[in-house]
């Protein structure tokens, strides 16, 4: 009886361990995004990034603006930030600032909503992809992806990262795909690894608000979480006494 | 206060038989007093079914059933309504947390024999309310409108169509459209938040009565009713009041506790609870490169998948998918034990009992995986342990050495 018991917990444990892979790219190692949603400094850095990078060309229709207050920021600090006008009512939703037809006819497809992204695509994948952009004369914008070959988007973040080259090495018969950093970003004036290192912290920001954007309850969630264990565990001592109580005389 | 109370009571009484009702179910119950762990799951999936009544009604107050909104309302759920996510992953949990149980529930009577004369139609019943449970899954997981919903609803749908003669007919009856379509989802959000649920309660309270009718079965599987005291009640059973609602509820809030740890910290339960593609709205002209269902179906799924198409028509699959599911409500008659329960049984049915379990549990992975050859060669054997061990069974259960049952129930 205790084998099966013990059987069916491991089964269990089996089933809740490991995530299912997230659903497109194939083959490409993910690295792993520092995602900590109790930073605010970093979801508030990532926010700025997005406002002022994505929010051109992407919208977020499920997010609103004040949801922002969440992560620590002001209402003077939201409109600066995010350049809105001084009479913009907070509780709207982020709209892209170009239109969906003409962003498909530039880019060949209309590019996604950006609410949930960090939901449905992970934020391995996305602190990937963003890391993974190389010049390609090929491609109609000059710029093609590991993660995502052939995708639409051209890459509004070189002047942040610089100019990567694909470069395809051989290892005993095997080709391995390997990005180079060419020409590092002219606005780092430090040393070149000092460079890499802070357009992957500046990207780790960003995924960092998308996940927070994916979800925002996240944040209250974990901390109510606790409480609410707290108080069932408690209960459950109390039930578990009184159980034993009433059964005492039932041998 | 309480001279008045007694008054009401009996006036009440008088008119409904209230008194009587709840000492048949409640105070004079008498339940085995060995229940182990596995009773848990009985009590737990009226739980589940409460907590899915009262949040759906909450979500049902915010979510607009309609293909340009569906996704959006959700989202608006998530975010805009006070406290909407906690409803929104209550009710997602609850989903997956429902089969958890009533798949324990039901493993608990294929150990202990609880679906043996006199409680067969107990056990069909029960069977009956697991394939409505199935139904209101089905349903339900159309109405956020994701890429896994729409294409996971298509998918299904096209499975009856695949059936001769009627099946095209069968599927544009259930679709309403040719393709899963706005319509669909109108349908599927009446029959998910009235007709199932109806039919879910009714089958229920019935459940109850014929449990409370035969009384429960017991970790021994013998008949405590060979002894009983003075008064007429079984000497080896307690009052369900005070007893077991007091152990019932430790399993409750034990239950609670699993539950609130993934509502709080894994709603996704890493993509087997909510999928990824969910988050992408539904588009019905972008098919994802891998569907898969959720997990609590693809044991079915997978053997589906494991039976070859029999010219170009799936139908043998969609065959073999309907007797899997339904060939549960035979087990009283296919086992030909001497003994109901596990105990007391000889290493046979142990075997047979062990491997159906690695089949089932084997058959929903790989239901969630890609069908590559490796996997459909897998899915084949497993396949066919899982049909043997309801097959075999008439056989394997009479020639089976068991052990002599004892007179009185044990506690272990």
């Amino acid at each position: 009886m205790k084998a099966i018991n013990n059987l069916l917990i491991l089964l269990l444990l089996l089933l809740m361990a490991p995530s299912m892979a997230h659903a497109s790219t194939e083959g490409i190692h993910l690295d792993k995004a520092p995602v900590d949603l109790q930073n605010m400094e970093s979801l508030q850095r990532g926010a700025k990034l997005f406002a002022s990078r994505c929010l051109a060309c992407h919208s977020a229709s499920y997010m609103r603006y004040n949801r922002l207050l969440d992560i620590g920021m002001t209402a003077e600090q939201i409109k600066k930030d995010w350049e809105l006008p001084e009479d913009v009512n907070l509780g709207s939703t982020m709209q892209a600032a170009m239109d969906s037809n003409s962003a498909r006819l530039a880019f060949g497809t209309a590019p996604p909503d950006l609410s949930v992204i960090a939901r449905s695509r992970g934020a391995d994948w996305l602190y990937t992809y963003m890391r993974t952009f190389y010049a390609d004369p090929d491609r109609p914008s000059g710029w093609n992806n590991l993660t995502f070959p052939g995708v639409g988007m051209p890459f509004v973040l070189a002047d942040l990262q610089g100019t990567q080259v694909l470069r395809i090495e051989k290892h005993g018969g095997k080709k391995i795909s390997k990005l180079v950093l060419e020409t590092p970003s002219p606005m780092c004036t430090a040393g070149f690894s000092m460079c890499v290192a802070g357009y992957d912290a500046a990207i780790a920001d960003l995924v960092n608000y998308l996940v927070f954007m994916g979800d925002p309850s996240k944040i209250v969630r974990s901390r109510l979480g606790y409480i609410v264990l707290g108080f069932l565990l408690f209960l459950f001592t109390l039930l578990y006494a009184l159980k034993k109580e009433v059964w005492k005389d039932v041998h | 206060m309480m001279e008045r109370l007694k008054k009401l009571v009996c006036w009440i009484d008088e008119r409904f038989p209230l008194i009587a009702t709840y000492k048949a179910h409640v105070s004079e119950y008498y339940a085995p007093k060995n229940f182990n762990f596995w009773y848990f799951f009985g009590s737990l999936a009226l739980l589940v079914l409460v907590i899915q009544i009262v949040s759906g009604i909450f979500l049902a107050m915010n979510y607009k059933p309609d293909a340009m909104f569906a996704f959006a309302s959700v989202e608006y759920i998530m975010r805009d309504v006070h406290w909407g996510w906690l409803l929104r992953y209550i009710h997602s949990t609850g989903a997956s947390m429902f089969f958890v149980v009533i798949y324990l529930h039901m493993f608990r009577s294929l150990m202990y024999g609880s679906y043996r004369k006199p409680r067969e139609l107990l056990w069909i019943i029960g069977m009956i309310i697991y394939l409505a449970l199935m139904g209101e899954a089905f349903m339900g997981y159309l109405l956020p409108w994701g890429q896994m919903s729409f294409w996971g609803a298509q998918v299904i749908v096209n499975l009856f169509s695949s059936i001769p003669y009627i099946g095209h007919d069968l599927a544009i009856l259930i679709r309403g459209d040719f393709v899963v379509s706005d319509t669909t989802l109108n349908r599927f959000f009446a029959l998910h938040v009235i007709a199932i649920p109806l039919v879910l309660l009714a089958i229920v309270v019935a459940h109850l009565v014929a449990l409370h009718e035969v009384g429960s079965n017991n970790p021994d599987g013998i008949d405590i009713k060979k002894h009983k005291d003075a008064n007429g009640n079984p000497l080896d059973a307690v009052p369900f009041h005070p007893y077991y609602t007091t152990k019932d509820g430790v399993g409750a809030v034990g239950f609670l506790i699993v539950f609130c740890a993934i509502i709080f910290f894994a709603p996704e339960m890493g993509g087997y609870f909510l999928e990824d593609n969910n988050f992408v709205p539904a588009n019905p002209m972008k098919t994802p490169e891998h569907i898969a269902p959720v997990w609590y179906f693809t044991p079915y799924y997978a053997i589906l998948r494991a039976v070859p198409p029999l010219f170009g028509s799936q139908f043998p699959g969609v065959v073999a998918m309907g007797v899997a599911t339904v060939i549960f409500f035979f087990l009283p008659w296919l086992d030909r034990g001497k003994v109901r329960s596990i105990r007391y049984r000889g290493p046979v049915y142990k075997i047979f009992l062990t491997l159906f379990v690695i089949s089932f549990v084997g058959l929903g992975w790989l239901g969630l995986m890609p069908a590559t050859p490796t996997y459909t060669l897998i899915s084949r054997i497993l396949a066919v342990v899982y049909f043997a061990f309801f097959f075999l069974m008439p056989w394997y259960t009479k020639i089976d050495k068991c052990k002599p049952e004892p007179d009185r129930v044990t506690s272990r």
